[in-house]
C-alpha cells in the first residue's frame, strides 16, 4: 500500500464515510432505544409520531378481549354434545396448564409424529400422581407440540363427574365419562381420545411402586377401539410419579370421604393447602408407534383378541417407561 | 296397511299439544274423522282450534268402550302431564299418567281395528345418574329409578307400551321421547323457569340441555300418525346449550344455590302446592340430558330445528324479562372502546400542546 492510498483512507479525506450503524433490533417485544428524531430547521425537536403499530396492537388486543367477554356474557359460543367448550379451553385453561407444563415440569415430548394428524385415535397412557395431573399435561403436550394442535378428549372416572365444579371444568375442557358408548361416539366422529386404563389403581399407588404398570381393567378401551377400527397410540409418561409421592394411604378416612384413597405425601396433609403444590419433577412423554386395529373390527367381542391387544399395549408402555427412566437419571434435574 | 288411518282418536285434547295435534290431523284430508278424548273441558282458548274435532268428554276408563265403538284405527296418546298442577297435585298427575295409560292401552288392546299407536314419552326416560354416557341413544337403559315423579311415570308408561307391543305385535307402536318443548308461546315448567328475570341454578353444575321446538314436535307427531314408523325415537333439536349459556342467551341472571338447598326448597314448595321446580328439574339441571337423534332423522326424513334455534325463538317471545341483552352488551363494548380511543387521542393531543 502506498502512502497516498493510506492517507486516502483516513478521516478528513473527501471520500471517507463512517461505517453505517447497525439497524435497531427489536428485543423482547419492546422497542429498542429510540433513535434521535431528526432536527427541524428551527432547531426545535419535532414530537415523535405516535407509533401506529403499538397503538393498533393494543387497540386490537383490547377490542379482542372485550369481544371475548361479550361472547361469554351473551352465551354466543359453541359447545359440543359432550359439553366441550373449545373457546374457553383455548383462551383460559390451556394457557394456565401451559405454564405448569413448560415452566414447572419442563416437559419434553418424544415421538409426537406418532399421533395421527387427523381422524379418530385412542391415546392410552400410564396413570400416576395422586391427582390426574398427567392427563391434563398429556392434553397440553399434544395441543402444544402436535402440528395440527389437536385437542385430547379425556375419558374420566365417574367420581370426577360426581363432584360439583370439577365435573363442569372437566366437561368444558372436553372430558366425558369413561364408558364405551361415549368413547366409540368420540372416536367415530374423528376425535383424539385419551384413556388411562389403570384408573385409580394407577394414580393411587404408593411411591415404592412407581413406574410399575397396574392391571389394565377389563380392556374395555381395546374393544371400543376395535369396534370403531381406531388406531391405538401407547404413551409413556415419566415424571408424574414424583409430584405427590404417596407414602401411605389412610383407608378409613378415604371410606369416610367416599374417595378411593386418602394420600399421605411428604407435604400433604401436613402443610395444608401448601401440600397441594406439586413437586417440580422433570417430565418426559413418549408417544409410541400406533397399533392399527382396522383389520380386527370383527373380533371386537373376542375376549382373547381383546386381552392380547391390551397386553401388547401394556408391554409397550412399560418398555417405553423404562427407556425414559434411563434418559432421566435425576427426577428433579433440569 | 300403509294407507293413512281413517279414524284417529287423540287423548289429552284439553291441553295445548293435544289440541294442536288433533286440529292438524283434522285438517289433513287423508284422515276422515278425528275424535278428541279428554276428561276435562278444553279451555276457550283452544276451542277455535278444535272446531273440526269431535270431542268426547270421558276419562280413560269410560273411553275403553268408545275406542272400539268408534272403530279407531289410530290412537294418539298425549294425555301425559309433565308437572303436577296446583289444583289437583301429584295424585291426580299420577292418576292421569300411569293409571290413565294403563286403562287406555287395555282399551286399545281390545279394539279390533286398531293398527297404530303413538305415545308421547320424554327423554326423562333415561333417568339421571353420574355414570350415564354423555349422549343417550334409544337403546340406553336407565341406570337407576329416577327420583322425579314425571320420570318415574314415564318409565311406567313405557313399560305398559312394551306390554302392549307384546300382546298386539301387529299394531305399529311409535314411542316418541321428546326433549323439553320450547317455542315463543309454549307454556311449560321449563319455559316459565327461563322466563323469570333471576333464574336459580345448581351451584357447581352446568347441565347440558336440549330442546325441541313445538312446531317440529307437531310435525313428527303428525307424520307418525299418517306414515308408518314403528319403534322408539328420540325427538330433540341437534346440538346443545349449557344451562349457563341458555340463561345468558336469554339475558337472565343466574342465581346458583347448593343442590341440597334447592332440593329442600323444591320439597317445601311441593308440600304447599306451589311447585315451580321439582326433582325432575333439579335432576335435569344436575345431570343434563343429551340424546342422539340419528334414528329419528333417518326414519322420518325430517330434521327438527337445532336446540339453539328453538331457544332463539323462545327468547324472541320473552324479551321483556331480560336484563343483560346482547344489544346492551354490544353498546357497552363499543362505548368502552370509543372511550379508550378518545382518552388516548386526548393524551396524544395533550402531548402535542406541551
Amino acid at each position: 500500500m502506498s502512502q497516498d492510498e493510506f492517507r486516502g483512507m483516513l478521516p478528513g479525506n473527501a471520500d471517507f464515510t463512517l461505517p453505517r450503524p447497525a439497524e435497531p433490533v427489536r428485543v423482547n417485544g419492546r422497542r429498542p432505544i429510540p433513535e434521535v428524531p431528526p432536527m427541524n430547521g428551527n432547531g426545535h425537536r419535532s414530537l415523535p409520531e405516535p407509533e401506529p403499530d403499538t397503538f393498533d396492537v393494543w387497540d386490537k388486543r383490547v377490542a379482542r378481549g372485550l369481544a371475548f367477554l361479550r361472547r361469554r356474557l351473551t352465551g354466543g359460543y359453541q359447545v359440543d354434545d359432550f359439553g366441550f367448550d373449545r373457546e374457553l379451553t383455548d383462551a383460559v385453561f390451556q394457557p394456565m396448564l401451559r405454564v405448569l407444563y413448560r415452566d414447572w415440569f419442563r416437559t419434553e415430548v418424544f415421538g409426537i409424529e406418532n399421533v395421527p394428524a387427523e381422524g379418530g385415535s385412542l391415546v392410552v397412557a400410564n396413570h400416576s400422581g395422586t391427582f390426574a395431573l398427567d392427563a391434563l399435561m398429556l392434553g397440553t403436550a399434544i395441543r402444544d407440540q402436535h402440528p395440527q394442535e389437536r385437542h385430547l378428549r379425556l375419558l374420566g372416572a365417574d367420581l370426577v363427574f360426581r363432584m360439583p365444579v370439577v365435573s363442569e371444568l372437566a366437561r368444558k375442557s372436553g372430558a366425558t365419562v369413561a364408558c364405551n358408548p361415549d368413547a366409540e361416539r368420540l372416536m367415530s366422529s374423528g376425535e383424539l381420545v385419551g384413556v388411562f386404563p389403570e384408573g385409580f389403581k394407577g394414580i393411587g399407588k404408593r411411591f415404592a411402586d412407581r413406574y410399575k404398570l397396574q392391571r389394565f381393567g377389563r380392556g374395555g378401551f381395546v374393544s371400543a377401539a376395535l369396534r370403531t377400527g381406531t388406531p391405538i397410540v401407547p404413551v409413556a409418561i415419566v415424571g408424574a410419579e414424583e409430584i405427590y409421592p404417596i407414602l401411605a394411604d389412610i383407608k378409613p378416612l378415604a371410606r369416610l370421604l367416599g374417595v378411593p384413597y386418602f394420600p399421605v405425601t411428604p407435604t400433604f396433609p401436613w402443610l395444608g393447602p401448601l401440600g397441594l403444590v406439586p413437586l417440580p419433577s422433570k417430565w418426559l412423554i413418549q408417544f409410541c408407534a400406533p397399533i392399527p386395529t382396522a383389520h380386527l373390527t370383527d373380533l371386537a367381542d373376542d375376549p382373547m383378541v381383546v386381552y392380547n391387544l391390551a397386553d401388547q399395549v401394556r408391554e409397550t408402555i412399560q418398555a417405553a417407561l423404562l427407556e425414559l427412566l434411563e434418559k432421566r437419571p435425576d427426577p428433579f434435574g433440569r | 296397511m300403509t294407507s293413512p288411518p281413517s279414524v284417529v282418536v287423540v287423548t289429552g285434547v284439553s291441553r295445548y299439544l293435544g289440541a294442536r295435534v288433533a286440529a292438524r290431523l283434522a285438517a289433513d284430508p287423508r284422515v276422515d274423522r278425528v275424535v278428541g278424548l279428554d276428561p276435562h273441558e278444553p279451555p276457550t282458548a283452544l276451542r277455535e282450534l278444535l272446531a273440526d274435532v269431535e270431542l268426547i268428554r270421558a276419562d280413560a276408563r269410560a273411553a275403553s268402550g268408545a275406542i272400539a265403538d268408534l272403530g279407531a284405527e289410530a290412537l294418539v296418546h298425549l294425555a301425559v302431564t309433565s308437572a303436577p298442577d296446583a289444583q289437583h297435585g301429584r295424585a291426580a298427575m299420577k292418576e292421569q299418567n300411569v293409571i290413565g295409560t294403563m286403562q287406555l292401552l287395555a282399551a286399545a288392546q281390545a279394539a279390533p281395528r286398531l293398527r297404530k299407536l303413538v305415545v308421547r314419552s320424554s327423554t326423562a326416560a333415561y333417568g339421571a345418574s353420574f355414570r350415564d354416557p354423555g349422549v343417550f341413544t334409544e337403546d340406553t337403559e336407565p341406570r337407576a329409578v329416577p327420583r322425579g315423579s314425571f320420570a318415574r311415570d314415564i318409565l311406567d308408561i313405557e313399560g305398559y307400551v312394551r306390554g302392549f307391543r307384546r300382546r298386539r305385535p301387529e299394531v305399529t307402536a311409535t314411542v316418541l321421547r321428546f326433549a323439553p318443548f320450547i317455542s315463543s308461546t309454549a307454556d311449560t315448567t321449563l319455559t316459565r323457569y327461563f322466563a323469570q328475570p333471576v333464574v336459580p341454578t345448581v351451584l357447581g353444575r352446568d347441565a347440558r340441555l336440549q330442546f325441541v321446538h313445538v312446531d317440529d314436535a307437531l310435525e313428527i307427531l303428525h307424520r307418525s300418525v299418517i306414515e308408518e314408523h314403528s319403534g322408539t325415537f328420540n325427538v330433540a333439536g341437534a346440538g346443545i346449550l349449557a344451562l349457563s349459556q341458555a340463561i345468558r342467551r336469554a339475558g337472565r341472571i343466574s342465581f346458583p344455590l347448593p343442590e341440597g338447598t334447592l332440593s329442600t326448597f323444591a320439597g317445601l314448595a311441593r308440600n304447599f302446592g306451589v311447585g315451580q321446580i321439582g326433582f325432575d328439574q333439579i335432576d335435569l339441571f344436575v345431570h343434563g340430558r343429551v340424546v342422539d337423534t340419528t334414528r329419528l332423522v333417518d326414519e322420518f326424513r325430517f330434521t327438527p330445528r337445532s336446540t339453539a334455534a328453538a331457544f332463539d325463538d323462545f327468547i324472541k317471545g320473552h324479551a321483556n324479562g331480560s336484563s343483560i341483552t346482547a344489544d346492551r352488551l354490544e353498546a357497552a363494548e363499543r362505548a368502552i372502546l370509543d372511550g379508550i380511543r378518545r382518552v388516548r387521542a386526548g393524551a396524544v393531543a395533550g402531548g402535542d400542546r406541551r
